[in-house]
């Protein structure tokens, strides 16, 4: 006979758990909208946070271009050309043993070599260079608008040098030219994916909340462009541009170029919500409760897809900004004096360039890595955050 | 000896009472599991104990987040990753030496032997169980030959054997099938011959019915119990629903929160229940016999309709051929016509696939019908539903609403409950600003919610209390009808009877009829006035609720109605059901 | 089965279409033809030209003819006579440059995709099984390093280090004293030697993500009752796993191969022109420059057929690997 046996207390309210820390107070979280959430989900990412303000810091970079470079990156001195970096130095060493605090570069010494009679310059460490901040430099149009001549970081002495980053083959300084890239670089990604955005976005919802013939025809012709390899499209659209347009035109069309194959993704990711979307039951609610259709697009729908627009957009960007440096760095980019990461890799491109004087390769091949890197991250963080609700 | 129903042969006499422990093949003592997630530690199962003993049915009760399912897995020392044993063993008694299964290593070779070969496990969704890529019969194959030593060929031809045991039909055939190609009954079949086929001792039967309709279900339970008699198998079999725990159970043990908080056998549990929780489960359990609504008194004038149907008809995939016959492939719902009569409720029940839900959504035009009428009768001006404009049907739509079944898709989780509820009357243009504000404060409290939440979003609501949520969202526009498609049927057991209540208050103080659509015939029952039966389309019977559930006279619906489990022990219902063929 | 592949060969057919399309517009794209820049250089050249017969060559290489008219004769010259124009460049027919060059293109990209899914399998397999763990988050983090280093930086920077440590003749696909020589193994050997920093310069943001779709996946089909059935029946763990959910999780994985090999396709290219090899690539840039359109646009067609083909594989194999596609 089974024995009837029961426990003698009043039921329990909730589950049995042991906190392991501190978490937030579920009234918080009970009034958390949705952007809120996706932050907290987030903000978990370290990974993404950190690649977030790499990103942030180089988008600063790049708007206060002009006065963050020590030099102009057009300014040539062709005593120096191929000159090694210089080191950034804090103490300086006083004759009587002492040490100050002076901020410096080691200067260069001049080299002959007796068989080619060939200059080159060697780092020298007895040479002091002093810099400082703020300092008073080459002058220059702040953002084409008003006239300026002080830079964050150069030489005090007028004249002297400071290549931080070495210098290319026409003695032109690096850094300046690679701070400069970085406006161009980081803005051509953010303008193309502008006009990504909007392709992709206005035909993907079309194609999602309409479906039927609209829907077949948009699918095939994303279907058409995305299986086209890319280089090969790019460099056929880059190399027809007439040689005689003006940089900046140049700028914009090859933007235009890179993003007119980037929205088939984004195309397609709105698509797929949209119909994943479109038979909710609360779309549905929505409809029955005597919303017209654009309400129902613009309240109910679209709020849900902004989080994974901004994840699909973020790691659409490096795609055009790598795409941007192919084209440039083959040279049917961007072409002097427009300066771009590409351009500065275009001059580094055989080997014994590289062999000579890596820091032409590394410094800008770094920036497009570390930048890349940073938007896929960044990317990913989002993504994960981006629909807060699945668990 | 007490005197017994004459309908309900197969109650066992009581057991000598020195026969202890010789039958017992699973003895588990103070098992208790714990899972580590990100912010705390959850402890699933604390303390737990039964055993299993042979040829006996022990039944596992308990709602979601009892522990129930974690502890069965558990028994096969089958835990994810983040979960751990932290207490108790799990002695395996049957034969030769007891082997503690919370010991064994999990790449060992007697934890493997032990599962399948000793231990079967059947759960609940049989499409998402059984791999989609492999045909039936290389799994079933598969687990002949993991513990048997056989052949292929051997191993094939015993496969086709069990799937006979198991009652499909050309076995030879179905053995090359894939998973897809079978219905969900024959899927669980699949699956019981795969857990039975190395003849295991003890089989674990995880919720196996809860997806299945109600006559598959029973059709299934049948099986399982003759197959247990035949094998002598001990099973324990874990559920929700009480009915079927009064149906097949020998021993109860009833779980909430992790604890066994009441271990009896079935009479006792359901006779004289001691924990307020077993209490609080057994009442909910709305009994066939049973309904809240109160008869019409005798001299209640006519009622009149409110909404007239007929002839409504919906029809997939028709293709036309060159000659211009066309021909159909599904027809959803065929010929049905029906009347809702003011203040009433109107019962639509079926399993799946017999269009009910197709219905509701004709009503609504959601889904436009093939062809038929409905005829809205809201101020005495009848009105051609299927006729009506876009604008028109706005209208319409204010005064038939629809309750969702998911609470948990139904809200659109960026919005406030305020926004939410606040939706239809914003877009009706008929509140805004502080009056907006007032009104859903009203319906919240209407549908017993406290109005200071409307700030918060849904995911800080319990499922019960979203769905109140959507019936005051429902309720915005002062509707005189209100579809409920399967409103209670995503809900725990517990609280569907709540809803259920509220639904009625709520009918009781203003002026609404109902449309409850729904597979649960209990629920029904309890609901509604007039139940009308659907099977693949039809409307196959229409009556006062009464006397479907108690003496229908359609053959179909005969075959329904005693396929439900009756939460009695006493009165056995389902074992001796009539059956239907089509 | 063999309704699904013709059904699958049908749909092809409008997007090859499209893609002639494309070819032809880029072809088309840059102001003036082939002629224009003809006489441009042969004007700087001083050469004196007539106009009469600079239209009678416009007559008869076509130039003349509206658009649709072009695009016609070039389509069907294409599909009935295999000619695919002239090359003005290298004063041959286009059909005798391109089919070696397309030859070497077809197997760098078969190469560097069996690379993709030779690496891409075990490890994704891995970091799924032991999420979060060391191995995982080290094998991540070198395939996104692996993602974001474009490709043509890889393959300069892989370029010095052979050249540096390794004082090895890079470029091109064989050491200068191989290349007219008869197959023999140590050409096959030479080979290999310079085919390994293509392949994996060209593999490697394929087999990143690859990763992360096998990763991702396989970490959720993991979770699915049927692997719980498959542990219940007593199979020991690395079987319920590669017998299993992997089946499933090879579908997007094989799919990936969809849009994996229009990259790979394209990191060819462009490889190839950094490290001088001889396919499709250098050529196509060097008949962009020039403007030798047909030679251009051939190879865009033929690189976007080379990938539709791949596409058709993919979904043909897919169909092989899960019953359902089949049979829906």
């Amino acid at each position: 006979m089974t024995v009837h046996t029961f426990i003698d207390e009043a039921p329990e309210t909730g589950p049995a758990t042991t906190p392991l820390k501190a978490g937030r107070a579920t009234s918080d979280i009970g009034e958390a909208n949705q952007w809120t959430l996706v932050w907290y989900k987030f903000s978990r990412n370290k990974l993404a946070l950190v690649s977030g303000v790499a990103i942030l810091f180089f988008c600063l970079v790049g708007l206060f271009a002009e006065f963050l470079a020590p030099a102009i990156p057009d300014a040539s001195r062709p005593q120096f050309t191929n000159a090694p970096p210089q080191q950034l130095g804090f103490f300086v060493t006083e004759p009587d043993g002492s040490q100050r605090f002076q901020l410096h570069v080691t200067g260069y010494a001049m080299e002959v070599d007796p068989a080619s009679l060939r200059r080159t310059y060697v780092p020298d460490p007895e040479q002091v260079v002093p810099v400082g901040l703020f300092v008073t430099g080459a002058p220059y149009k702040m953002w084409g608008l008003f006239n300026a001549d002080l830079h964050l970081l150069g030489p005090t002495e007028a004249g002297d040098t400071m290549y931080l980053l070495g210098t290319d083959r026409l003695g032109r300084d690096l850094m300046s030219r690679l701070i400069y890239g970085t406006r161009i670089s980081m803005s051509i990604g953010i303008v193309g994916v502008c006009i990504s955005l909007v392709l992709g976005v206005v035909l993907g919802a079309v194609s999602g909340f309409y479906g039927g013939v609209i829907d077949t025809l948009t699918q095939r012709v994303i279907e058409v462009i995305s299986s086209m390899p890319t280089i090969p499209l790019w460099l056929g659209l880059a190399a027809a541009i007439p040689l005689t347009w003006s940089p900046l035109m140049v700028y914009f069309i090859i933007t235009l170029i890179v993003s007119l194959f980037g929205w088939t993704g984004l195309a397609r990711e709105v698509r797929g919500r949209f119909f994943a979307l479109r038979g909710e039951d609360f779309v549905t609610a929505a409809t029955l409760d005597g919303s017209s259709e654009r309400r129902v697009i613009f309240r109910h729908i679209l709020p849900s897809l902004t989080s994974h627009i901004l994840a699909v957009v973020t790691l659409a960007l490096p795609t055009m900004i790598v795409a941007e440096t192919a084209l440039s760095f083959l040279g049917i980019g961007l072409k002097a004096p427009i300066v771009s990461w590409g351009v500065l890799l275009q001059e580094a491109q055989n080997v014994r360039t590289i062999a000579n004087a890596p820091w032409q390769l590394v410094w800008p091949a770094g920036a497009v890595v570390v930048t890349v890197l940073a938007y896929n991250f960044l990317g990913d963080g989002l993504r994960d955050a981006a629909d807060p609700y699945e668990s | 000896m007490p005197t017994r129903p004459a309908s309900a042969p197969d109650l066992a006499p009581p057991p000598a009472p020195a026969a202890a422990d010789d039958d017992v093949v699973l003895s588990v003592e103070h098992l208790s599991l714990d899972f580590r997630l990100r912010t705390e530690v959850l402890h699933a199962a604390r303390d737990v104990s039964f055993k299993l003993r042979r040829g006996k049915t022990l039944c596992l009760v308990g709602e979601s987040g009892s522990g129930k399912s974690v502890t069965a897995r558990a028994l096969m020392h089958i835990i994810d990753r983040n979960g751990s044993i932290t207490n108790g063993r799990i002695l395996l008694t049957g034969e030769g030496e007891p082997i503690d299964i919370a010991r064994l290593r999990e790449r060992g070779r007697e934890l493997l032997a032990v599962r399948g070969g000793r231990i079967g496990l059947i759960f609940q969704e049989p499409m998402s169980s059984l791999s989609p890529v492999h045909t039936i019969g290389s799994q079933i194959i598969e687990a002949l030959q993991l513990h048997r030593d056989l052949n292929k060929k051997a191993a094939r031809e015993r496969a086709i054997e069990l799937l006979g045991q198991v009652e499909i039909p050309n076995p030879e055939q179905m053995v090359d099938r894939y998973t897809y190609e079978f219905s969900g009954g024959m899927r669980q079949r699949a699956m019981i011959a795969m857990a039975l086929a190395a003849d295991p001792e003890i089989l674990i039967a995880d919720e196996p019915t809860t997806a299945l309709d109600v006559t598959t279900q029973a059709e299934i339970l049948d099986l399982i119990k003759r197959l247990q008699a035949s094998r002598g198998m001990a099973m324990l079999l874990i559920t929700h629903d009480m009915g079927v725990v009064a149906e097949v159970a020998d021993e109860v043990v009833v779980m909430h929160f992790g604890r066994i908080v009441e271990h009896g056998s079935v009479d006792d549990i359901f006779y004289a229940p001691r924990h307020a929780y077993t209490r609080r489960l057994l009442d909910s359990t709305v009994k066939l016999e049973q309904s809240r609504r109160a008869a019409p008194p005798a001299d209640a004038p006519a009622p009149r309709v409110i909404l007239a149907a007929r002839h409504l008809t919906k029809v997939y995939g028709t293709t036309r051929s060159w000659f211009g016959r066309e021909t159909a492939a599904i027809k959803a719902v065929d010929d049905v016509s029906f009347d809702l009569h003011a203040g009433e409720n109107l019962g639509i029940v079926g399993e799946s696939g017999s269009g009910k839900t197709t219905l509701g959504r004709m009503l609504l035009r959601t889904v436009e019908p093939t062809s038929g009428s409905v005829t809205f009768f809201g101020d005495g001006e009848p009105v051609d539903v299927l006729g009506l404009s876009r604008r028109k049907m706005r209208d319409f739509h204010r005064q038939v609403r629809l309750i969702f079944q998911d609470p948990f898709a139904s809200l659109n989780p960026r919005m406030t409950v305020r926004d939410i509820v606040g939706d239809p009357l914003i877009v009706a243009g008929k509140a805004s600003g502080r009056e907006l504000d007032r009104r859903v404060a009203e319906l919240l409290e209407l549908v017993g919610l406290d109005p200071a939440m409307r700030e918060r979003y849904p995911h800080a609501f319990s499922g019960g209390q979203r769905q109140r949520i959507g019936i005051a969202r429902a309720l915005a526009l002062d509707p005189k009808i209100i579809i409920a498609d399967e409103a209670t049927a995503a809900l725990d057991v517990s609280i569907r009877a709540q809803i259920l209540d509220l639904l009625l208050d709520i009918q009781k103080r203003l002026d609404l009829s109902f449309i409850f659509i729904s597979h649960d015939i209990s629920v029904v029952r309890y609901f509604c006035d007039r139940v009308a039966v659907m099977h693949r389309g039809r409307l196959v019977e229409l009556g006062p609720a009464e006397q479907i559930c108690t003496a229908p006279r359609e053959p179909y619906t005969r075959s329904l109605i005693s396929a439900v489990p009756n939460p009695d022990p006493r009165n056995k219902r389902m074992l001796h059901r009539t059956r239907f063929t089509a | 089965m063999l309704r699904y592949v013709i059904k699958r060969i049908f749909y092809m057919i409008p997007t090859l279409f499209g893609l002639s399309l494309i070819a032809f517009m880029i072809i088309q794209l840059p102001p003036g033809d082939y002629i224009t820049s003809l006489i441009a250089s042969m004007q700087d050249s001083g050469i004196n030209v007539d106009p009469r017969q600079v239209d009678r060559m416009r007559e008869i290489y076509g130039f003349n003819d509206p658009i649709w008219l072009q695009y016609l004769k070039w389509i069907s010259g294409i599909l009935f006579r295999g000619d695919f124009g002239y090359s003005f460049e290298w004063n041959r027919p286009v059909a005798d440059l391109i089919w070696e060059r397309m030859g070497s293109t077809l197997a760098i990209s078969v190469a560097s995709l069996l690379f993709v899914w030779a690496v891409a399998l075990p490890i994704g397999i891995y970091s799924a099984v032991r999420r979060h763990s060391v191995g995982d988050y080290v094998f991540t983090f070198i395939g996104f390093i692996g993602l974001a280093v474009p490709n043509f930086i890889l393959a300069l920077s892989l370029m010095y280090f052979s050249y540096r440590f390794f004082g090895q003749s890079v470029g091109g696909l064989f050491s200068p004293e191989y290349i007219e020589a008869p197959w023999s193994w140590g050409k096959f050997i030479d080979l290999l030697n310079h085919l390994w920093i293509p392949i994996i310069v060209i593999g490697t943001s394929g087999t990143a993500a690859m990763i992360r779709i096998l990763r991702a996946n396989l970490s959720d089909e993991l979770h699915k009752p049927y692997v719980i059935t498959a542990r219940a029946k007593g199979l020991p763990g690395y079987k319920v796993v590669l017998k299993y959910p992997l089946r499933i999780a090879l579908n997007p994985f094989v799919s990936a191969i969809g849009w994996v090999l229009p990259d790979l396709v394209s990191g060819v290219t462009i490889t190839a022109i950094v490290l001088n090899l001889p396919t499709a690539g250098p050529l196509l840039l060097r008949a962009l420059i020039s403007q030798d359109m047909y030679l251009a646009g051939s190879f865009i067609l033929l690189m976007g057929v080379l990938t539709l083909i791949g596409m058709l594989v993919s979904d043909l194999l897919l169909a092989l690997l899960d019953p359902r596609i089949r049979f829906t």
